[in-house]
């Protein structure tokens, strides 16, 4: 098989809304890029986000960024790096203002300034009450954010390859990152991209879990590559299970429904969330919402004849405010749920939504590893940006409206550190190891040949039951010690995954055979790092790590305030510190305390 | 619904080894948890890896599985299956040219919608903060703004079959409304002028097939009504 070659200062792969930011960056200051994106850039999963995005814009109610960090600092559960939550959200309004600028539609305030509204874990004065903090367009904020961050590439004359699938990661002998190889859908063919940059933005990988919000593009492919190329996969036993996905079909409802005045009721109509957050209520942490979900359907209390959802109900609000606030969620509770919202309540499960880990970065956007006694030694050549990387920004549970936050500032980010290590001559074009195409061409060359083999559907269905079954809302110990076993059988199916389509043109088989090999990656990362923490925090609570005086909510920081880092070739872990002190001089660390909202 | 098996008329081509496109006959049984016609596609690409189509969201929003359903545009992720009069019938979309199966070429599409401009001017140096906007000056966006660019309007538009590198098609034109209707941006005499031509804006003749397959329930046609009084306001 041929093999074509191209050359870039700068190539990204992934155009959704943080590799279009990062683009922007790069094509304004005139670096030749390619921006290699599966799909048609406004086809990425950015597209589907809907309630809002962070700033403490304060358009409506008194806010600033010292409280949106504790906020943060405290929805993280004290695994976020306090330098990169400052970096971020005292970025927040010039990544905002800035969209705003380009064009993007968002809702006004009477004053004619950007809407906001409430949200999870947002609160004015240290978690004392809720706060607008939300810019929201409509319930369709992703898709207008993603749409006006296109339109300004297209005045911005970026190149795009479009319905071109990243392969593998290219390193020569020293780790630098040289660049990707890739095939387009088109035609079959494979090319080289060689770069002197090459940021990652792919976003997340939700589709390793049975019942996911994620579209089907979110396989890991980030995740996958940098794995497999020796780069470790960091906090990967944190995922977020929204609380609001749709009973059945796993399509989102925001939190913004809820940031409208929305209320989760169980079985007996009870609004169960003064119970277990009797401040902020049905407007408490994700993590917090989606396990007293849980807890409410396991006791015996919730919705239908199977008792296995419970209830958003939005009746109470005039329909004026839906049809203008959430024209959306209604739209998908009528075609999905089969209710209209304003007549009835909506069923709802906790659904995987969002990655916390992924390739893990400092706050520039520089991919870092551990190397001489330094854990974050940065990659020559390589960044990462939005939910593919972690920054770490959500630790171990992420805010609504962070993560379109995340995506703009690290986007950006990322972009502007290419830039100033470009014109610092900090990056060069580095010779091309002869065998740069080998490893993709091998396992292209495995899908041709294999004769005797499982279905690539099949095995993705094994994992994702296993995913659901053994590393869900709620972790136990026996079952997470099966679930390593299992996804390691599962991983070992995964090479011999047998395709019959063979054809070059537009062969969607193979694709989904590549992407489960990303998958896979991020599942065993998943497990693996999940069975190893033996704390609950965040998004991962553990039955033999329960709420105790000595540990409260189960967290147990003298053994466990640190990140994983999960290496593929020999699945061993590693630990580095989290950073506990901001940027700059004087902003204070937000200190240790138990979590309740 | 239980389990059942609904049947399928698909075209299928692969260049690489059909001579010609046909339309397979084809079955499956559907899940009881199967309600999308997007559900059964992924249900027959498990029998048959080799069915191609586009598919990402599979809620209406990013607009990739755009295809001719029992001969009428619509998005497989929100069609109801069991609506659906059997042998479903499904093709791609129709006046592009076909890659493989249901997948087709929308370069052309694409060009038309880049031909409008599609963000926003304004020469202005940007202010510290957000320009401001009244709620009702933002109102005259809704309808507009949440195109999600799957094609289903423009080909289903006989005036964008015949003249497909000429004429806009309601998607591009929509979108180009989008812009004007925006208090923000500065470019309004300039659109019109890069409309005011036989073919870009005028051959929409109201045929308002557009509106009928619309899967966000937007309204292109309304929109270049609009662009037509304002070229012709702008001519007296």
């Amino acid at each position: 098989m041929s093999v074509s070659k191209r050359t870039y200062d700068a190539v990204i792969v992934g155009a959704g809304g943080a590799g279009l930011r990062a683009a922007l960056q790069l094509s304004e200051a005139g670096l030749k890029t390619a921006v290699l994106s599966k799909v048609f850039p406004t086809r990425s999963h950015t597209v589907a986000a809907q309630g809002g995005v962070a700033a403490s814009l304060g358009n409506s109610t008194e806010d600033n960024w010292h409280w949106h960090m504790y906020d943060t600092v405290k929805g993280s559960d004290w695994l976020g790096d306090q330098d990169a939550i400052e970096f971020m959200v005292r970025k927040a309004n010039e990544v905002v203002v800035e969209l705003e600028h380009y064009g993007m539609p968002f809702d006004r305030t009477d004053n004619g300034k950007i809407y906001q509204r409430p949200f999870g874990g947002h609160s004015q004065n240290y978690g004392k009450s809720p706060v607008m903090r939300s810019c929201a367009a409509a319930d369709r904020t992703g898709h207008a954010m993603l749409h006006a961050l296109y339109q300004r590439n297209v005045r911005a004359h970026t190149q795009f390859f479009v319905e071109w699938v990243a392969l593998d990661l290219i390193r020569n002998a020293n780790g630098d990152v040289l660049g990707v190889t890739a095939l387009e859908l088109e035609t079959g063919e494979i090319s080289i991209f060689h770069a002197k940059a090459t940021i990652f933005a792919t976003g997340g990988s939700g589709r390793i879990f049975y019942s996911s919000t994620n579209a089907f593009i979110n396989t890991g492919d980030g995740l996958g590559m940098a794995a497999r190329a020796g780069i470790p996969l960091e906090d990967m036993e944190f995922w977020q299970f929204h609380p609001t996905g749709v009973a059945g079909a796993g399509v989102l409802i925001t939190e913004g429904v809820r940031g409208e005045g929305g209320i989760l009721r169980n079985g007996s109509g009870e609004r169960f969330m003064e119970r277990y957050a009797p401040n902020l209520k049905d407007l408490a942490s994700r993590d917090v919402v989606s396990r007293s979900m849980v807890t409410e359907i396991n006791e015996g209390r919730g919705c239908g004849p199977e008792k296995d959802h419970v209830m958003l109900d939005i009746t109470h609000l005039s329909p004026e405010v839906i049809m203008k606030r959430l024209p959306g969620i209604r739209e998908i509770s009528i075609r999905f749920a089969g209710v209209d919202p304003i007549k009835a309540p909506i069923p709802v499960v906790p659904t995987c939504h969002y990655q916390m880990g992924g390739i893990p970065t400092n706050y520039k956007g520089q991919v870092v590893l551990p190397k001489d006694g330094d854990p974050n030694t940065p990659v020559t050549g390589f960044y990462a940006a939005g939910e593919c990387a972690c920054a770490s920004v959500h630790g171990a549970n992420r805010l609504g409206t962070n993560s379109l936050l995340d995506l703009l500032v690290f986007g950006k980010s990322a972009g502007e550190s290419v830039v100033e290590d470009f014109k610092a001559g900090n990056l060069s074009l580095k010779p091309l190891p002869e065998d740069a195409a080998d490893v993709s061409l091998a396992r292209l060359s495995r899908l041709e040949n294999q004769g005797d083999g499982v279905q690539v559907a099949d095995v993705r269905l094994a994992m994702q039951r296993t995913m659901q079954k053994h590393a869900g809302v709620f972790r136990f110990k026996d079952l997470l010690q099966e679930g390593v076993d299992q996804i390691l059988k599962v991983a070992e199916d995964a090479r011999h995954t047998r395709i019959q389509d063979k054809s070059q043109v537009w062969n969607t088989a193979r694709q989904e055979a590549l992407e489960l090999d990303n998958l896979i990656e991020v599942a065993k990362a998943t497990m693996i790092s999940a069975e190893a923490r033996k704390e609950s925090r965040g998004a991962h609570v553990r039955d033999d790590a329960p709420d105790t005086p000595e540990h409260p909510n189960g967290r147990d920081d003298n053994n466990w305030l640190k990140h994983t880092l999960w290496f593929s070739a020999d699945n061993h872990l590693e630990y580095k510190p989290v950073q506990l002190k901001p940027i700059t001089p004087g902003v204070e660390s937000i200190a240790l305390a138990k979590r309740t909202y | 619904m239980s389990k059942r098996t609904v049947q399928f008329k698909i075209y299928r081509y692969d260049p690489d080894k059909d001579a010609a496109p046909y339309l397979q006959d084809i079955s499956v049984e559907l899940e009881a948890s199967d309600k999308k016609l997007l559900d059964a596609l992924v249900r027959l690409k498990a029998k048959d890896d080799s069915l191609s189509f586009r598919r990402s969201c599979r809620e209406g929003v990013c607009g990739s599985d755009a295809m001719n359903i029992n001969g009428k545009n619509g998005l497989a992720c929100l069609t109801d299956v069991d609506s659906l009069a059997q042998p479903v019938t499904l093709r791609p979309l129709p006046g592009l040219p076909v890659i493989r199966d249901l997948i087709v070429d929308m370069t052309q599409f694409f060009k038309q919608y880049h031909s409008i401009k599609p963000y926003l001017i304004n020469e202005d140096h940007p202010p510290e903060r957000e320009r401001l906007q009244s709620p009702e000056e933002r109102e005259e966006l809704n309808g507009l703004y949440e195109c999600i660019l799957c094609a289903c309007c423009s080909t289903a538009c006989p005036s964008f079959w015949w003249n497909p590198d000429k004429f806009v098609g309601p998607s591009g034109l929509l979108n180009a409304y989008r812009f004007i209707a925006d208090t923000r941006d500065q470019a309004t005499n300039e659109r019109l002028d890069n409309l005011e031509d036989p073919y870009r804006l005028f051959r929409c003749h109201t045929i308002m097939n557009c509106v009928d397959v619309c899967p966000k329930s937007l309204n292109p046609t309304k929109a270049i009504g609009k662009i037509k009084d304002l070229m012709i306001r702008r001519a007296v």
